[in-house]
């Protein structure tokens, strides 16, 4: 029985075949989710969809670290030192996401500017090889193909 | 009567070892949960900033070519899929390498850690054709070209995540491979045949499948949601 630490750890390749297999079909379901969700324009539906491929993503997690990484077959304190405090994770995650989302609304609120830009446009001519590509951030395209816009105009005048 | 006295003068006094595996393991163990908290902190500095502005841009349009593919084809999430498989793929391979090592099978171990390098290999070229394609494009730290899902303009905020996130796990992608070599260097040259063990294959499959599991949650962040 002594070595049998060893022994328990010689897990079949019938369980390694077995994760592979629903480690792919988790991918696959994702990357079928991915595609469904291109066309799809309702919010509620694509929050929907993207909350289940994070699920499908904790489901994976859960196979690589549990058989791959062999967490499974440790001892239940070795299990316990890992996993409770990655667990705080899950504070950490819900209480940045809601301070991010608070920001967001306070600043729709107050911030009359932020507001403003993020909902004009940018003319289709710039996307990708305008003015705005050379000189860098696409924020600045909208101003930048404005500003070159009014120049030259002044410039034909002149 | 000697374990009585080493246990009131060392300060493990517990006798038997709590965690039943063997230190390195433990350390490893260790290190990896301190780089999932690194990680994490990335991906949530991601999400919060993401959380905060109003429009983001969409993968499905900035990640959309493919290579050899003609200019301008539409091919969203299928090169990205390809990664996936070759890390969950190589990572299979790792559990092959240390399930022979676990068995004293010296030459399965050095054919799927050889197969194990080729996938870490590959992971990185994929990669590196991904970063000089969108660096092309116009994107870097510092500029982004994209704009954002509903037509409105974007922030860098998206490139600096993309490039840094990306970058930290193609980092560890190739400090993994480096460490699979040297494990497969001292697999030709005996030396765990003479230990008797094959306990450093495992050390390195675990770091090497903790670059696979950051694969899942970068994968997911940054292509699919």
């Amino acid at each position: 029985m002594s070595h049998t630490a060893h022994h328990e750890e010689n897990h079949g390749t019938g369980e390694i075949k077995k994760v592979t297999i629903i480690l792919s079909v988790l991918t696959i379901v994702e990357l079928i989710l991915g595609f469904w969700m291109i066309d799809i324009t309702s919010e509620a539906l694509r929050l929907a969809i993207k909350g289940t491929i994070i699920i499908l993503m904790m489901a994976k997690a859960f196979y690589i670290v549990a058989y791959f990484m062999h967490l499974k077959h440790e001892l239940k304190n070795l299990i316990m030192t890992i996993v409770v405090p990655l667990g705080l994770m899950v504070w950490f995650i819900i209480a940045f996401l809601y301070d991010g989302n608070s920001f967001r609304n306070l600043r729709n609120t107050y911030d009359p500017y932020f507001k403003e830009r993020s909902t004009i446009k940018v003319e289709k001519k710039a996307e990708g090889h305008g003015g705005g590509h050379e000189a860098g951030a696409a924020h600045a395209a909208a101003d930048t193909t404005a500003h070159a816009k009014d120049t030259s105009v002044v410039e034909n005048k002149h | 009567m000697s374990t009585a006295t080493v246990e009131t003068t060392k300060s493990w006094g517990g006798g038997k070892s709590p965690f039943n595996v063997e230190y390195g393991k433990l350390m490893m163990w260790y290190f990896l949960m301190s780089d999932a908290f690194t990680f994490g902190a990335f991906l949530i500095s991601y999400g919060t900033i993401r959380f905060s502005t109003n429009g983001w841009p969409d993968p499905n349009v900035v990640f959309k070519s493919f290579p050899f593919a003609p200019e301008g084809v539409n091919a969203p999430l299928v090169f990205v899929s390809v990664m996936t498989f070759i890390l969950i793929v190589s990572s299979v391979t790792m559990v092959l390498a240390v399930k022979a090592g676990q068995e004293m099978d010296k030459k399965s171990v050095v054919k799927y850690m050889i197969w194990t390098i080729i996938g870490g290999i590959a992971f990185l070229s994929c990669q590196a054709w991904e970063w000089s394609h969108l660096h092309h494009e116009g994107a870097w730290w510092g500029r982004n070209p994209f704009l954002n899902a509903d037509g409105t303009a974007s922030s860098t905020n998206f490139t600096n995540y993309f490039f840094t996130i990306t970058g930290f796990h193609g980092f560890h992608v190739f400090s993994g491979v480096v460490i699979n070599i040297i494990m497969l260097i001292m697999t030709l040259m005996d030396k765990f045949e003479q230990r008797g063990h094959y306990l450093m294959i495992e050390k390195a499959g675990l770091y090497w499948h903790f670059v696979d599991l950051v694969w899942v949650f970068v994968f997911t962040c940054f292509y699919l949601v």
